[in-house]
């Protein structure tokens, strides 16, 4: 126990290291490692994901808000939309056999690994915001080159939509969903990039929080899997969160894109042949 | 910048106190109850590959706070996860707060709404 609980424990130091530094979050490669590296049930090992999932989203919001990218009234807003999706997916997830779950898994995988090789596109393109924007005061500044930026907030109900299928995800498989919120905020409602990516974090924790109740009552979340899980990615998470040289993030991107893919193709095929 | 938006980041970064203290509390929980669980439990053998359900009275708030209270390890752990869990609902609560101080009535019922969400699912299911 005391070996498995190190190993398991540095394995979730890596992903949380990588994860915050891609910008992908730990969540949703520690499950795969779990299921497929230590032989964990899918369902423990999505548990403790889900609750390191809330451990770095509110553990690193306090350094985002103080750098005064994220926005409350988007979080929040678009937050309804990922608790009702990620309530109704936790539910789906104690009705789908595993090996549905652990495909699913694996092409959201494949899209993360795809995701994390493309560098960030920003456009500030300035358009006329949704009306509906303007009555909810989505729009905002965040800091750039040392003053303030504003921007506005296009098609919100497309964005809400989207986040309705990222709250599904997360609690259908206990990640954190940050790709898809991001694709919602970023490319449908044309919120600026980093404002996009720490909005995010902000709302994972939330989103992850809605799950969490029903994982606790399904009996997913066990304490001996959570405990090296919670503290190893937490910890990664932070160390990641600090800045490194450019080139050495774009080696530790590529690393972490080949790892990622060679994960999701194991967790198709284990699941397809229903070793999982 | 608006007023709306330096009320806006006070709000923030209350928000970022609460989450920042809610994880080192959750984390030293964990960790403390993990070292004294793997004290007592070097060499069980660990089998997580098939799936029977935590036990009963680790899958509500009741079970895990009476366990906590005699100080077994497990429990333990499982009050720092649940700790962890209540960081967001704390940082909505703080939304309903801040928002009916700025006297912004749609953020406070998109705030009530999302509370009610984790409620639903905190309280509703493993109260």
């Amino acid at each position: 126990m005391l070996l498995f609980s190190i190993l398991v424990f540095i394995a979730s130091v890596a992903a949380g290291f990588l994860g915050s530094l891609t910008g992908l979050g730990g969540g949703v490669v520690i499950t795969p490692v779990l299921a497929l590296l230590f032989h964990v049930d899918l369902r423990y090992a999505m548990g403790a994901s889900l609750v390191s999932v809330i451990a770095t989203s509110s553990g690193a919001a306090s350094a985002y808000v103080r750098e005064g990218y994220s926005n409350v009234r988007i979080g929040l807003f678009l937050e309804i939309a990922t608790t009702m999706g990620a309530l109704g997916g936790a539910h789906l997830a104690a009705i789908l056999p595993t090996f549905v779950l652990s495909i699913i898994l694996g092409l959201v995988l494949l899209y993360s690994a795809y995701s994390s090789m493309r560098p960030p596109p920003e456009h500030l393109e300035s358009e006329a915001p949704d009306p509906l924007a303007n009555r909810l005061r989505l729009n905002g500044t965040f800091p750039e080159n040392g003053r303030l930026q504003h921007y506005v907030v296009q098609r919100v109900k497309s964005g809400f939509a989207v986040m309705v299928s990222a709250g599904l995800m997360s609690g259908l498989l206990g990640i954190g969903s940050g790709a898809l919120k991001v694709i919602a905020m970023d490319k449908v409602m044309r919120i600026p990039f980093k404002v996009s990516t720490t909005t995010s974090n902000f709302m994972i924790g939330v989103t992850a929080a809605a799950s969490a109740g029903v994982y606790l009552s399904r009996g997913y979340i066990l304490p001996s899997i959570a405990m090296p899980v919670m503290l190893g990615v937490l910890l990664g998470s932070l160390f990641g969160a600090r800045k490194l040289g450019g080139a050495r993030i774009k080696v530790l991107r590529l690393l972490f894109a080949v790892v990622v893919g060679a994960l999701a193709i194991e967790m198709i095929y284990g699941g397809a042949t229903g070793r999982l | 910048m608006t007023e709306d938006h330096a009320k806006d980041e006070r709000i923030d970064r209350a928000i970022g106190i609460i989450l920042r203290t809610g994880v080192m509390l959750a984390a030293l929980l964990v960790a403390a109850g993990g070292i004294y669980y793997l004290a007592g439990h070097e060499s069980t053998q660990p089998s997580f590959a098939h799936f029977q359900g935590a036990p009963a009275s680790l899958t509500h708030i009741r079970g895990i706070a009476k366990g906590a209270a005699s100080l077994d390890p497990l429990f333990i752990i499982q009050l720092g996860l649940i700790v962890l869990m209540a960081t967001p609902v704390v940082r909505v609560i703080a939304c309903v707060v801040g928002f009916t101080w700025e006297k912004d009535w749609t953020y406070v019922v998109v705030s009530l709404i999302v509370l009610a969400a984790l409620l639903v699912s905190l309280i509703g299911h493993s109260g």
